[in-house]
């Protein structure tokens, strides 16, 4: 046994340095980080973007940009949120702690783990760097719906050849996790004893797998729309754009689970850790699980009740969105279930993931409120609209994400972070979130339009709430990037089990994770 | 060897990565500048692009097959790469769902909702059928006929997996002549598809831009027809691996790999035949 670690450890010990280590690397801790640190350059990036949109919406009328421009920072923010913020998040999550979680030596493929992380950089690059071509970026609104696709310039050709290429990196990424999970688990960890984090990140590849391939075909169509004569979307020659909003949302639907299911999976480990108790209900977690994720592929209509669908099918859509509330309602039950008769701490990490429950069950409500199709027929692109994926976005996948990097940060960096300043960051950002979203309830069901840069003078109020909201919310991230250098740069040695209550066979590993661990698989109890 | 089987292996650092990165930004660059800027610097930056990821691909393939053949993978590894091309025809079959999705769709809702409108606007003559005719047309529309090329292709296609796995049995059973026959039989059987694709290209009646019929008929054929070409590459490179005296008939996934690929493709025409030219 002896001969092997040397063995395996000739191999690659002996990593680059320098900027070649991160280049070259085929180790998930270095590709997890990189994850990690590129989502947080994109989070700053769409942040810097929702920042001019917010300073623009202060007042009616015109002031800081012009409509064009309006409508190229809210179709690039959302891109660069959802593609470069989000998404590679929960897969930096994945990468750090699948192979930790399971106890395999490493992703079952190391060198396509690191290609799928440097499509990254190119696609972002190509997405963001449209603003600077002949005619600004693509201002279609991140659907990227004809005519308006159809008929933008450069910039759209651009933003269609970087959602390729981040889908070849999401299909390779999801291929990646779902074969280390299916084929590297330590012998004893059955399907059903896996961690959630686990679990919620199986089904979230499969999605993957399942979706990007489609959002690849319908911006395929639209290429060969705009370039090649073909009629997809152009009644002129029998096509319709209604099927592309067909097609988009096949895909689009099962994304937003995409950004959710591993945020569920973060909170199923952060609650028990700090209530001290087990999961409640974990079977129930795994089941909720996968009927979310089967229910997701037909509920797409629900994006679309006012295109002039049958009303057979806007009924059918109706009623498939809602039944997604069970599910999701028994997560929220066990969560606060897990937390009943807990001896319960509330570090940062607890104190994010129970604004992630109350604050996303709110995003959840405002979603079955859209649900309802003759609501929907007046709330259809309002603010309403906005503030409900914010609720299910930023305080669901962000907080979590948040929540989770608090949680994880110790056994990353070997450091506890600065409590009082994570405490301060949780509720500076939790205030200031509730402060920009909240009212965009009130301004959605008064009747403003979303991806309007000018509105009615009666709505002043409630936007410039928001904008100062959104102006702390944006300033407040800034202690989040310092508390992470400073834990990155020193702080108290974190243990190996860094949480009392904390549970898994990331914990048996010292503090940092060694550059290899489980290169022989553990004992799984 | 008896160490290498007991770890998984995890391959040292590799430049393989940034390198097909660098190929596809190339490639992505030359795309919007082709589009955009004119022939010259688009057809540079493709030229580049296509050189820079021909060299990832020798050499990438080059370094998993030199671990192979030295015995790096165990079976663990094994098992992951049957997870992976499973999972990835998973989503090349999805990919494919999208432009199926768009022909039902053209064919179920958008054309007979026209035909309920006001709809001389759309072109002169427009009947809400399928196959739809589409604008643009010079001489009298005629639709691909199912039974005569088509039907031919399918005979081919059909052929050539019978063909793959007679080849597979003879891996299996250690009969290397049988096996290289197999194999040039299949790949010969795909190239005669991709010459009777191309001519029946040339014989149609109508272009990409004749309509919805047009588009779905071209991209959904024409992304089958490039996945047959890729399928006979790897078939070709299978085969002179097996020329080499690679495989055994116990590890031989490579061929394998390509062998479900190549059914995929075949299960796809099948599709195609059926609802694009038949029915």
């Amino acid at each position: 046994m002896e001969a092997t670690h040397d063995h395996a450890h000739e191999d690659h010990s002996h990593h680059p340095t320098g900027l070649a280590r991160y280049f070259f690397t085929t180790n998930h801790k270095d590709i997890g980080s990189m994850y990690l640190w590129f989502s947080l350059i994109m989070f700053f990036v769409g942040g810097f973007m929702a920042l001019v949109i917010r300073a623009e919406l202060f007042q009616p009328g015109i002031q800081i940009v012009n409509p064009d421009v309006f409508n190229q920072l809210t179709t690039i923010h959302a891109l660069v949120m959802i593609f470069g913020a989000v998404m590679p998040a929960f897969v930096g999550f994945a990468n750090w702690q699948i192979p930790l979680m399971v106890g395999a030596s490493d992703m079952a493929f190391a060198r396509m783990n690191n290609w799928s992380f440097w499509l990254m950089p190119p696609a972002a690059t190509l997405l963001v760097g449209s603003f600077l071509v002949p005619g600004g970026a693509a201002g279609s609104g991140w659907t990227l719906y004809p005519p308006l696709s159809i008929q933008g310039g450069i910039s759209v050709d651009m933003t269609i050849l970087a959602v390729h290429i981040m889908g070849a990196s999401s299909i390779m990424g999801s291929i990646n996790i779902v074969t280390t999970i299916l084929n590297m688990r330590a012998p004893g960890m059955t399907l059903m004893r896996m961690p959630m984090f686990v679990w919620t990140w199986l089904i979230t590849a499969y999605l993957l797998i399942a979706v990007m391939p489609v959002l690849a075909g319908a911006v395929t169509m639209l290429l060969t729309d705009r370039h090649f004569g073909t009629h997809f979307f152009n009644a002129a020659g029998g096509g319709d754009p209604t099927m592309f909003m067909h097609i988009f949302w096949f895909f689009g639907h099962p994304e937003v689970y995409i950004m959710i299911l591993p945020a569920f999976g973060i909170i199923s480990h952060i609650i028990p850790t700090f209530a001290r108790k087990p999961l409640f209900g974990y079977a129930s977690m795994v089941y909720a699980t996968s009927s979310i994720a089967l229910l997701s592929f037909i509920v797409w209509g629900h994006h679309m009740f006012t295109v002039g669908m049958p009303a057979a099918g806007n009924l059918f859509f109706m009623y498939a969105t809602m039944l997604i509330a069970v599910p999701t309602g028994v997560k929220v039950f066990n969560w606060i279930a897990t937390m009943w008769k807990g001896s319960m701490t509330f570090e940062t990490p607890m104190l994010f993931a129970v604004a992630f429950v109350s604050l996303f069950t709110i995003g959840g409500f405002s979603g079955l409120v859209l649900a309802i199709t003759p609501v929907d027929i007046t709330l259809h692109n309002t603010y309403y609209v906005v503030a409900h994926f914010h609720y299910v976005l930023f305080s669901g996948a962000i907080f979590s994400i948040m929540g989770g990097a608090y949680y994880w940060l110790p056994k990353w960096t070997g450091h506890m972070y600065d409590e009082k300043l994570g405490k301060v960051h949780f509720w500076l950002t939790t205030i200031s979130f509730n402060i920009t979203f909240f009212p965009q309830h009130f301004l959605g069901l008064a009747g403003m339009p979303r991806r309007i840069p000018d509105y009615a003078t009666q709505f002043t109020e409630f936007n410039q709430i928001s904008s100062v909201g959104a102006f702390l919310l944006g300033f407040s991230q800034l202690l989040f990037l310092y508390v992470i250098i400073k834990c990155i740069r020193g702080g108290a040695k974190a243990e190996a089990k860094a949480w009392e209550g904390a549970e898994g066979l990331e914990w048996t590993v010292p503090s940092p994770a060694p550059y290899h661990t489980f290169e022989t698989p553990p004992a799984f109890h | 060897m008896s160490t290498a089987q007991d770890v998984y292996y995890v391959p040292a650092p590799s430049k393989w990565p940034v390198v097909g990165s660098t190929a596809l930004f190339l490639l992505a660059i030359g795309m919007v500048s082709l589009l955009h800027w004119g022939k010259t610097p688009g057809m540079v930056f493709l030229a580049a692009g296509f050189a820079v990821l021909t060299y990832m691909l020798f050499g990438w393939f080059g370094n998993v097959i030199h671990e192979s053949v030295s015995g790096k993978y165990n079976t663990q590894v094994d098992a992951s790469f049957r997870w992976a091309m499973g999972w990835f025809i998973f989503s090349e079959v999805m990919f494919f769902a999208a432009f199926f999705g768009a022909l039902f769709y053209a064919r179920q809702m958008s054309v007979p909702i026209l035909g309920d409108l006001d709809n001389q606007l759309i072109w002169p003559g427009f009947k809400p059928g399928w196959p739809s005719e589409g604008p643009y047309l010079t001489d009298a529309f005629k639709p691909m006929e199912a039974w005569g090329l088509p039907a031919v292709n399918t005979l081919l296609l059909l052929t050539s997996g019978v063909t793959l796995t007679w080849a597979h049995h003879a891996l299996m059973e250690n009969k290397r002549t049988q096996l290289l026959i197999g194999m040039a039989a299949t790949i010969a059987l795909g190239l005669t598809f991709l010459f009777f694709q191309a001519t029946e290209y040339g014989e149609a009646a109508f272009t990409l831009s004749t309509g919805v019929y047009g588009a779905t008929f071209f991209l959904l054929t024409g992304f089958h027809g490039f996945h047959v070409t890729l399928g006979t590459l790897m078939l070709i490179v299978i085969m002179a691996r097996c020329g080499k005296g690679h495989f055994t008939p116990e590890h031989h996934f490579a061929f394998e790999a390509v062998a479900w690929y190549w059914h995929f493709v075949d299960v796809v025409w099948l599709g195609l035949f059926i609802f694009v030219y038949w029915m």
